[in-house]
């Protein structure tokens, strides 16, 4: 397949085409306008709805509504957008709806800068919206895999009835990176009998509801969904290694901070030290067991977490290694990005260089 | 021979930034009233402006809208107006990325003589609302449309990044030559990084304008001199 240049925000919107995505509903925001502009266009082509809510949360209802009819359907928002809509996430979650729910993230708090930042860490992974719920999250760090993951989070989503997020700073959507269009590997998906389809007189009517008033059986569902995200942990967990073997130092990081990250590798090469990079591309499950057993090898004296906001994934980092490695922490929030120099140093300051 | 105003159009990904910068600084070369105009209102990231002190010290004039990025909104800045009304500044306009972006012209509609600007549709192949004759023309169609003039030239800047090859360029020159003749504009130039220009320029018809690449991704920024 020939590359093609595509800017971030249109391959996620294409990707979710591709995907099989008929509905979007959503309200615009940058740094994600191109998504919402790209479906407007691209969406009736193919015999989809594209729909400009009144707001993010009249969106995420809508959403609800059309994954409640068994269609593959998404919203898309930056930060303070994908605040308004967290109410809508755990309703989908208690209602077991899958859906993909993109957030290109922006600086904060409130309303922040349009500039890139990674501050909804703890928002995405432990859940804005109330009770006992969890989502997949990935964390794409290239225009192709960004691509790829919107594709598979469709399928994720339906194969445990549970919404999926995309957590990308506003770098991976407005960015330019040649890519390829390939299919992503085929899942068996369950059928979706729950669905409102309408009875057509043969059937009890489907009911769509996040309500559980009688607390033995609300204590059930939960249990039921606790089953279900220990599968998500199980058999979704996703990271990605780079010259972690016999590292000095290793870097944990997604996203743009990840390419930083990279990029500081081969600087710190040039003075003879060996660094690499763990990065995760599930923030949730986070790939605890898989990072822990990298950093245990002898050679790591440093772990050194980098992120676009002031220290939120440094918590699961810490959890992960149990003490066992000392971890520290560079990054900027609020719109501005480290250098590859910057994060150098960083490393070089926690191996006492 | 270039007119006063050279006003840069195209799809964003096009490459027309990165072209309105490296236009700006040669043409500085001979300048000493030149201004570069960032119109861009679509796009918040990835804008000429960011080059500002690089222009600044190559001697030249800087005007932003949106408060120099102080604002998620579309705000022209007066200052713009100069460049139509005082014909001792030569001028190179960034419009934005597509033909919304576009209609910040319509409003210069009064102010603008055909024998005083070139409208220039900078084309990538490799992008995929222009990667064929029929998208190619309509999207020129549609800048057009929105900024109530006629595009006066062609700029051939096909591009993959980092991961551009020969090929690509020469692929662009032959959706820019079928362009060229679908519309009856000429191909004004192919512009090319540095390191292609020897080799472009031996194959292919039309100048070959060599750029620099200035607008760089975080991680691609490793020496001081571009942070």
């Amino acid at each position: 397949m020939e590359k093609e240049l595509w800017k971030g925000n249109e391959a996620i919107a294409e990707a979710a085409i591709r995907a099989g995505c008929k509905y979007f509903f959503g309200y615009p925001i940058t740094p994600q306008n191109e998504i919402p502009e790209y479906l407007s266009l691209h969406l009736p082509q193919v015999g989809g709805c594209f729909l400009q809510a009144e707001s993010e949360v009249a969106a995420i209802n809508m959403v609800y509504g059309a994954a409640g009819c068994g269609v593959r359907v998404m919203t898309s928002s930056s930060s303070p957008g994908i605040s308004l809509k967290q109410e809508g996430i755990t309703y989908m979650c208690g209602a077991e709806l899958p859906a993909v729910i993109v957030n290109m993230m922006r600086g904060g708090p409130g309303l922040g800068t349009i500039q890139p930042a990674q501050g909804d860490y703890y928002q995405a992974t432990r859940g804005g919206g109330n009770g006992d719920y969890r989502h997949l999250v990935f964390a794409p760090a290239t225009i192709q895999e960004a691509a790829d993951y919107v594709q598979i989070a469709f399928d994720v989503a339906d194969q445990y009835r549970n919404p999926v997020m995309i957590l990308a700073d506003g770098m991976i959507g407005q960015m330019m990176e040649a890519i390829e269009w390939h299919e992503v590997p085929k899942r068996e998906l369950p059928a979706k009998p729950w669905a409102t389809t309408g009875t057509k007189g043969e059937r009890q009517p489907n009911v769509i509801n996040s309500l559980y008033i009688d607390p033995n059986v609300c204590a059930e569902h939960n249990e039921r969904l606790t089953a279900k995200y220990k599968a998500m942990e199980e058999n979704e967990t996703r990271w990605e290694e780079v010259n972690t073997q016999d590292c000095e130092v290793l870097f944990v990081a997604y996203g743009t901070p990840s390419r930083i990250a990279r990029a500081a590798i081969r600087l710190l090469e040039k003075e003879g030290i060996k660094a690499g990079l763990f990065r995760p591309i599930t923030l949730w499950p986070f790939p605890g067991k898989a990072l822990k057993k990298a950093a245990m090898q002898d050679s790591v004296k440093a772990v050194v977490d980098v992120e676009l906001s002031m220290g939120q994934m440094i918590d699961d980092v810490r959890i992960a290694l149990e003490g066992c490695r000392p971890v520290s922490f560079v990054g900027k929030a609020g719109g501005v990005v480290p250098t590859p120099a910057e994060v150098a140093s960083a490393a070089k300051a926690a191996l006492g260089r | 021979m270039r007119k006063r105003l050279q006003i840069v159009t195209g799809h964003y990904g096009s490459g027309k930034t990165e072209y309105a910068v490296n236009l700006a600084l040669a043409l500085a070369k001979e300048e000493t009233h030149l201004a570069l105009a960032d119109l861009d209102i679509v796009n918040p990231y990835f804008r000429s402006y960011e080059q500002a002190r690089r222009l600044e010290q190559a001697g030249i004039r800087v005007i932003v809208t949106s408060c120099g990025g102080a604002a998620d909104i579309p705000a022209i800045n007066p200052a713009v107006m100069s460049l139509f009304q005082d014909a001792a500044w030569r001028g190179v306009l960034d419009i934005g990325g597509d033909p919304i972006g576009a209609r910040v012209l319509a409003r210069f509609a009064p102010q603008l003589h055909p024998e005083d600007f070139d409208l220039l549709y900078v084309l990538n192949a490799n992008r995929p609302e222009t990667r064929d004759l029929e998208r190619a023309l309509a999207y020129m169609r549609g800048i057009e449309k929105e900024c109530l003039q006629q595009v006066t030239g062609i700029v051939n800047n096909t591009h993959l990044c980092g991961e551009t090859t020969l090929e690509e360029i020469l692929k662009g020159a032959r959706l820019a030559g079928e362009l060229s003749r679908a519309a009856g504009i000429p191909i004004v130039c192919h512009a090319v990084e540095e390191r292609f220009a020897p080799k472009a320029a031996r194959l292919l018809h039309e100048p070959v304008f060599p750029m620099n690449i200035y607008m760089k991704k975080p991680w691609e920024i490793t020496t001081c001199e571009e942070e």
